[in-house]
């Protein structure tokens, strides 16, 4: 049922019976790289963190990240800092809840991005996924595989913009480097 | 309101004619069985099932699907009968999966015939079972309601028709796997209706809905659409059916519905305009999503009990105001400085000194601005529809506690025999939603002091000088707060106290001094400020030591263990620095151990204290006597502005709940 995206392609929101996607997910899970022996004690924990950055023509106007966990407004909800990520495959271990209706109206961008706190380049990183959910019904709307990228910490995933009287999603996909989102905006700014 | 059951809940009905709606992930066979009162099915007619797709008040497919819709009419099913399973199994053609456990968690929803969702219920926690009783209607005292039952049989229909005590249970079972597996009679091929409403017709990329490969083939998974928006048994659209509703249907309101193989397919509900909510979307995730928002329903959040229910929904909705307006402003603010901006364009533009070119490009700068505020507008006014009409329920549902001093709750007031959760101390508003009046709830026991500030406050404190000189609206202010401290505690569990040094608050006290809940006049002068602050310290001492030693059992025989609140009129009149220093250990200490603050007290008149009070002051919570917005919320931040709840001017109502503490207190000690 997934699209997997390419970078760059773009796909609207509005199911197929005219109505638009009312809440999507932003889901992100990755799992720790295995250690290398030596001592036990010293873990090689990986922190992710997803983040979305609310963009009103052009100019950052709130951001959704591990300190501000929810938007202003409400409509963009981060579900908590998870800082070693999953222990095995599978689920999401950081995601962002945006209730599309709600989102206020001068918001016409919501950017998702992805960094790697700790400082691990992608290539560390196992099983580690984004993928963007359609809330409602738990569909799967589009995935990126993250690990085995290349020498970087962060990845700006995936813009959601308002197009007519709906949503479209756009997968960018663009590697970046930086500790949090902050770093991204320089990296950001060209594409909204 | 939606209700999402779990197994074994039940929910009542308020309609006799319903629909039920199933969604599964693969085609599944949808039967309705009538029972009696001892649960047995007298014979194959109280069955709908898809050979015999209609029996009196029901009605079924006639194939198997993933998304079924029953008619249900509960006036028209034989009066024996007393309850109306609905079963749904997987088809025995030998193409199917045969057990549950391996498919999407099936989904059943009680709607009305409006589409509005009144329960729903995902049958979860199935295995090797391929026949499944997945909802009940039964009578209930005259009354139907819905149970989720989720009972599944390994040995499919027949071990549950066989169940159901129906004596050709078998011959049945195999009846409707025959019927499914022939797929409906051809009769019922109708060339589809076309409609073409609005454009949301889409014609479906793959016959596998057709009507003549109903059951046979896994249509489980319809094409997917090109960007796979559209999952089985996500929508709530059920994929219309071509035999669901032939002619003859219980509900002739349905209209006729597109059908056949390859034709255009309308996956918009009926009689719903818009977007429909999807049925799994809870109302509070998407409220103003639905086109039909469910009413809203007093006590609609978490809790164990009613009071913390009703206190936890007060608080979703401070938090939605908050946040709504929060967005409302955000845009408001947006607008303009883009106008500005636009306008600063404008002016530093060469060309706009030419002619009409400048008005022009102002004009659509304006334009701009008005457009975007009138949408914030419009976002803005359906939140408060919407939170104006939770309000208007949940106001008058709120325990006396929770409630104004002119709610009815409190002319019908008993003492209580539990503290409540919470007390409310006055309003919450914010300008642009000035209807919206939020009840600010704090909980109890009181984790802080508070502070009736009687100096001189805000915007609005000009209205002073009219009638009321500020202390004394500070004191009945407080003497309001402390009545309804009083009523909602237990007999005797809470003692009040008043300092009034001066004397001077005595015309409003008068309600407490008289109705005899204060087990000692006010005190007047330094002695009795030094009397009444020395005992207390004394027992909070007293309580600490005990506490901090782990020897709460070796208190004093007959030791008073209920709460105290301290009320302290004009500070700092009358107090020395050892009363002022016991005052700000009260303060600090007090609440942990059952001492409670209320100051009315201008600051400015201990300004001669300097910066000593200044944690004092910060550690109360301060409350004005006339409205003022100094409150923040903490979420967003915003200035709301807090209006005491004050007893209406006339009403006999503070008198009346202090004669009853007063008499309840009198009978316990």
């Amino acid at each position: 049922m997934t699209v997997n995206m390419t970078k760059g392609q773009a796909i609207s929101l509005q199911k197929n019976d005219g109505g638009s996607l009312t809440a999507v997910r932003m889901g992100l899970g990755w799992q720790a790289a295995p250690r290398r022996g030596l001592f036990g004690s010293r873990t090689r924990e990986i922190d992710l963190d997803a983040s979305a950055v609310l963009f009103a023509d052009k100019q950052p106007v709130d951001v959704v990240f591990f300190r501000h966990l929810v938007s202003d407004d409400g409509s963009v909800r981060h579900t908590g800092d998870n800082l070693v990520g999953g222990v095995g495959q599978g689920g999401d271990d950081e995601a962002i809840l945006v209730d599309l209706a709600r989102v206020p109206v001068h918001i016409d961008q919501i950017v998702f991005t992805v960094n790697s706190f700790t400082g691990q380049t992608f290539q560390e990183v196992q099983n580690a996924f984004c993928r963007l959910v359609d809330e409602t019904n738990g569909q799967e709307l589009a995935r990126y595989t993250l690990a085995g990228g290349g020498q970087y910490t962060a990845q700006i995933m995936a813009k959601v913009h308002r197009s007519g009287s709906g949503w479209t999603m756009t997968a960018l996909g663009n590697p970046a480097n930086g500790r949090t989102f902050q770093d991204l905006m320089p990296a950001i700014l060209p594409v909204l | 309101m939606t209700a999402e059951l779990v197994r074994g809940q039940n929910h009542p009905l308020s309609r006799t004619r319903l629909e039920i709606r199933v969604s599964a992930g693969t085609p599944i066979v949808a039967v309705a069985a009538l029972s009696d009162e001892n649960g047995r099915t007298h014979g194959a007619e109280w069955v709908a099932h898809p050979a015999a797709h209609t029996q009196p008040g029901l009605q079924v497919s006639r194939q198997a699907a993933a998304d079924h819709c029953l008619a249900v009419d509960l006036d028209a099913i034989p009066e024996a009968a007393h309850r109306v399973g609905v079963l749904l199994a997987l088809p025995a053609d030998g193409q199917s999966p045969v057990r549950f456990g391996t498919v999407a968690a099936p989904f059943v929803a009680v709607t009305g015939l409006d589409g509005a969702e009144i329960a729903g219920y995902t049958i979860t926690g199935l295995d090797t079972e391929s026949a499944v009783v997945a909802l009940e209607l039964y009578r209930r005292q005259g009354a139907w309601k819905v149970r989720a039952v989720g009972q599944g049989y390994a040995g499919g229909l027949a071990e549950l028709l066989t169940d159901l005590g129906l004596p050709q249970a078998q011959e049945l079972a195999g009846v409707i796997n025959s019927a499914v597996s022939e797929g409906p009679p051809r009769s019922v091929q109708a060339p589809p209706p076309r409609t073409a409403e609005g454009g949301r017709s889409l014609r479906a990329a793959a016959p596998a809905l057709g009507p003549d490969q109903g059951g046979t083939t896994p249509h489980g998974v319809p094409p997917m659409p090109p960007y796979g928006g559209q999952t089985p048994g996500g929508p709530a659209q059920p994929v219309p059916q071509p035999s669901a509703y032939p002619g003859g249907a219980p509900d002739p309101s349905v209209p006729a519905r597109p059908a056949g193989a390859g034709g255009p397919i309308d996956y918009s509900h009926p009689r719903r305009q818009g977007a429909a909510p999807p049925p799994r979307t809870e109302p509070s995730d998407a409220p103003g999503q639905s086109a039909q928002p469910a009413p809203p329903v007093a006590g609609d959040a978490t809790g164990w009990s009613m009071d913390e229910r009703l206190y936890n929904q007060v608080w979703g909705m401070f938090e939605d105001l908050a946040r709504t307006t929060a967005a409302y402003r955000g845009a408001v603010d947006f607008a303009e400085s883009r106008m500005d901006k636009e306008l600063g364009q404008v002016l530093s533009d060469p060309r706009s000194r030419l002619g009409g070119h400048g008005d022009a490009a102002r004009e659509a700068a304006r334009a701009r601005h008005a457009q975007l505020v009138t949408q914030a507008r419009e976002a803005f006014e359906r939140d408060l529809a919407q939170l104006t009409a939770e309000a208007e329920v949940v106001e008058p549902a709120l325990p006396p506690a929770y409630a104004r001093w002119d709610s009815p709750v409190w002319q019908a007031y008993r003492v209580p025999t539990e503290i409540p959760m919470a007390l409310r101390l006055g309003d919450l508003r914010l300008p642009e939603a000035d209807r919206i009046r939020i009840p600010m709830l704090v909980r109890l026991p009181l984790e802080r002091g508070l502070w009736i500030d009687s100096g001189r406050t805000g915007p609005s404190g000009g209205s002073f000088a009219d009638a009321h000189a500020p202390g004394r609206l500070a004191v009945e202010t407080a003497v309001a707060h402390a009545a309804r401290l009083l009523a909602v505690y237990p007999a005797g569990e809470l003692t009040v106290h008043v300092i009034d040094p001066a004397g001077s608050g005595a015309g409003p006290l008068a309600p407490l001094v008289r109705t005899g809940v204060l087990p000692a006049p006010p005190a007047l002068g330094a002695a009795g400020v030094a009397d009444v602050l020395t005992r207390l310290t004394q027992r909070v001492d007293l309580v600490q030591m005990a506490v901090r030693g782990g020897a709460a059992d070796s208190l004093p025989q007959g030791f008073d263990t209920s709460r105290h609140l301290l009320i302290v009129n004009d500070f700092p009149h009358g107090f020395d620095d050892r009363a002022v220093n016991q005052l700000r250990y009260l303060a600090d200490e007090g609440p942990a151990f059952g001492v409670h603050l209320m100051m009315v007290a201008d600051r400015e008149e201990s300004s001669a204290y300097g910066p000593l009070l200044d944690p004092l002051w910060r550690s109360l919570l301060r409350l004005t006597p006339v409205p003022d917005d100094y409150l923040a919320d903490p979420w967003v931040g915003h200035a709301w502005t807090y209006e005491p709840s004050l007893v209406p001017a006339g009403s006999q109502v503070l008198q009346h709940v202090l004669t009853q503490v007063a008499a309840a207190r009198t009978k316990t000690t």
